[in-house]
């Protein structure tokens, strides 16, 4: 392909930082660090008081959902300043997945049947979860584990479904096509996560009845499609992360003294904060690339979502690294929250695609082949 | 006074195991029989577990009785106390403080820990504010304050302790050092839970605790002397473990590689080889270092040892978590343990992970030992620091 770049608008504007506003005005009130940690304490992380004025009152919920079918019709840029927010909160809400993925899933389809269902997810009053591997990557080949015995009675067992607890509805990829399947009538085994903040459960239906939203292409073109709306948008989330982590850090050492001076005035860790800065400077660039290209459907927007995800993930998690370490013992305590950070970035950099992964996509987009 | 040989060690050895054999023997039994035979640590002097013998002979000993299946006494349950307690009490004990403390500590009776961290005094330890005040009447000090990182502080009987007797002085010169009672009223036990959930450390909460003046060890005021010996053993005995080709963090990692060809990509191929190069280097490096060491010409390698595994370990381990896909999202369990030892191997990747956090943090910062192979291996001149000459009353905190 050609590596001529579409027209981009890297920048902020003023409705996307008002709406910036109010998700941080609210995460400020009711989303702490320690609220966070005690609900993650409990295994059930997810705080619904929250999602539901977050989805409905603020109404980023129906961001990516048109008018006509009760959203915001604004776009991905909007969706991104979102989750930047709810990043540099590690909030506990299954945006990514209900807000973006299955959002995505549903638009991509664009059926009669999945009309009704995207009425509701724009409300904000279902939460509905695609049953796929949260480390599913756009570009790779979508699995099929879950068989169609007929008329939508679905068999099949599918791991790793961030979210899935939260769930109303669970959107199921079978062989024959895109089911939807209500929560209840799965069986759902919490696994034990590393990211305290986004749940991880194995999703097993065994002759779960589903209603049929697209056939089996439409369908998996429509995945395949929100996977990469969700690897761009991710790469938004690290961002909030990583700015979190540096802001934190920053304010940690004006105020912490050692040898009778801020440890902030020490060359070495001034050096190392400023290139955090610049990586952090950076990884906003990307970020809003893959943004903007996905708003605008740009033709490069799988190329920029790679560069984005290939970046980001690494900066996120060097920032988180960064917090931990530059707080010295407090860090690594569990009473500081510099760890819910350091978990969540660690595996947003395995959801939706490694760095590697989206190393391997650029390569074969600009055609630099491996040997 | 004779050179003792290798040749007399192992003469003493077997003499030990003819009449002890290790089969028929209790475990106590041999321990105490090994200890007054001078075979616990042979560099030590005879009559406190040694024999005066060169320090490179205790490996002799150690893999003759390993080979006749002779009990150990448990050297990581304990490692504080041989590491750091039992070197500062022979350098700076009196012969009461010898004769009552090593023998129980090396046998593993008595479990030391050490105080000296403190919540506004890491990095710079000697900036320390825990009070110790000297009682009129009875000679005893009270000590008051907070201790913080302390390893074993549940399971330990005796602490090692810093603390300051003259807030008028510059901070390095009003310490004083203390082997504190661990059981005396006063002090106070919490554990410290972590970013792996579990809780190896403590914060120890010192509060009217009373320390007997023959409980000081060395002189008033020259605590900091004393504390540098503790922590130039401290690095020594961090840096100083042997590992195998393949050992360590990159094992498990190179493993998984072998054992599970459905998680090889070419970028993580790229990482790992290149960190298997590395680790392989570091452990070059760290045996070359020993074998300097034997030959009596200690190079400043060792200072920049704790640093490269501190950075390894983070990037092994950091690795590891992802090659294992959709397994790397998981933890093996966040139940708030207690363990008596790091345990690197006995966990999975997102334990490693996480844990090895703390390898850049714990023993001197990374930042800290940059700084002092800086300063002292490359000579380059510090920056400008105004802590040292001012009352430590004074300084700001």
């Amino acid at each position: 392909m050609t590596t001529a770049a579409a027209p981009t608008d890297l920048l902020y504007s003023g409705t996307e930082e008002e709406l910036r506003s109010a998700v941080r005005a609210l995460l400020t009130d009711r989303c702490d660090a320690k609220s966070v940690l005690d609900r993650a304490e409990t295994g059930r992380p997810h705080d619904p008081a929250l999602w539901h004025t977050l989805a409905a009152g603020i109404g980023t919920a129906g961001l990516l959902v048109p008018e006509k079918l009760g959203g915001q019709g604004a776009s991905h840029r909007e969706a991104a300043v979102v989750l930047e927010e709810l990043g540099r909160a590690v909030a506990p809400v299954p945006y990514l997945t209900s807000a973006v993925l299955a959002t995505e899933i549903l638009l991509g389809c664009d059926t009669a049947e999945a009309a009704p269902l995207l009425r509701e997810l724009a409300s904000g009053s279902t939460v509905c979860i695609p049953a796929v591997p949260l480390t599913l990557a756009p570009g790779a080949p979508l699995p099929a584990p879950v068989r169609d015995h007929g008329g939508g009675v679905l068999t099949g067992t599918v791991t790793s479904v961030a979210d899935a607890v939260a769930a109303d509805v669970l959107l199921v990829l079978a062989d024959t096509g895109l089911y939807a399947v209500p929560a209840a009538s799965a069986r759902l085994t919490p696994r034990v996560p590393l990211d305290l903040t986004r749940p991880l459960a194995t999703v097993t239906l065994e002759a779960a009845e589903g209603t049929l939203l697209a056939d089996a292409g439409t369908a998996r073109a429509a995945v395949a499609g929100a996977l990469l709306s969700g690897a761009g948008l991710l790469a938004s989330e690290q961002l909030g992360l990583a700015e979190w982590c540096l802001t934190e850090t920053v304010g940690h050492v004006r105020g912490r003294h050692q040898f009778n001076r801020p440890v902030g005035s020490f060359q070495a860790l001034k050096h190392r904060l400023a290139r955090l800065w610049l990586d952090v400077a950076s990884a906003r660039a990307a970020a809003r690339a893959a943004a903007d290209a996905l708003a605008t459907a740009a033709p490069d927007a799988p190329l920029t979502v790679a560069v984005a995800q290939a970046y980001c993930s690494g900066v996120a998690v060097r920032a988180a690294e960064e917090c931990v370490q530059l707080h010295g013992g407090i860090g690594m305590t569990w009473e500081h929250p510099a760890h819910l950070y350091l978990k969540r970035a660690k595996a947003d950099a395995l959801a939706l695609g490694t760095a590697g992964h989206h190393r391997g996509l650029v390569a074969d987009f600009v055609e630099l082949p491996a040997p | 006074m004779t050179v003792i040989t290798a040749e007399h060690l192992l003469t003493r050895v077997r003499d030990l195991l003819a009449a002890h054999p290790p089969a028929d023997t209790d475990r106590a039994d041999f321990l105490r029989a090994r200890f007054d035979a001078g075979l616990a640590w042979v560099h030590y002097p005879e009559g406190l577990g040694g024999l005066g013998a060169p320090r490179s002979l205790q490996s002799v000993v150690d893999t003759e009785l390993e080979a006749a299946g002779a009990p150990d006494n448990d050297p990581r349950r304990i490692g504080i106390g041989l590491g750091m307690a039992a070197p500062t009490i022979l350098a700076y004990g009196t012969e009461e403080q010898k004769q009552r403390f090593l023998r129980p500590l090396w046998l593993g009776e008595e479990v030391w820990c050490q105080l000296f961290s403190e919540p506004g005094a890491g990095s710079d330890l000697a900036a320390l504010g825990t009070r110790a005040v000297r009682e009129g009447g009875s000679g005893d000090w009270i000590v008051d304050g907070q201790k913080v990182w302390t390893s074993s502080a549940h399971t330990a009987r005796w602490a090692i302790l810093i603390a300051r007797t003259d807030p008028a002085l510059p901070k390095h010169q009003g310490i004083t050092y203390f082997l504190c009672d661990m059981h005396a009223p006063g002090v106070e036990v919490r554990p410290l839970r972590q970013i792996t959930g579990e809780a190896e450390f403590n914060e120890v909460f010192l509060t009217g605790v009373r320390v007997p003046d023959a409980q000081r060890l060395g002189a008033v005021g020259e605590g900091w002397a004393v504390a540098r010996t503790t922590l130039m053993n401290e690095r020594v005995s961090i840096g100083g473990m042997r590992i195998p080709r393949e050992g360590g963090m990159i094992a498990p990692a190179a493993a998984a590689w072998r054992e599970r060809p459905e998680l090889r990509t070419h970028a993580l191929h790229q990482r790992l080889l290149e960190l298997w190069v590395e680790a392989e280097v570091a452990r070059l490096t760290g045996e070359r270092l020993r074998q300097q060491l034997v030959a009596g010409q200690p190079g400043p390698e060792g200072s920049g040892m704790k640093l490269t595994f501190a950075r390894l370990n983070q990037e092994i381990s950091g690795l590891e978590v992802e090659l294992l896909g959709e397994e790397g999202l998981l933890y093996d369990d966040w139940t708030m343990r207690r363990p008596e030892g790091v345990d690197f191997t006995g966990r999975e990747a997102g334990y490693r992970y996480l844990r090895a956090k703390g390898n850049s943090i714990e023993g001197g910062t990374s930042e800290i030992l940059l700084n002092i192979v800086a300063e002292r291996v490359l000579g380059l001149p510090p920056e400008p620091r105004d802590d040292k000459d001012l009352a430590w009353k004074d300084l700001n905190r």
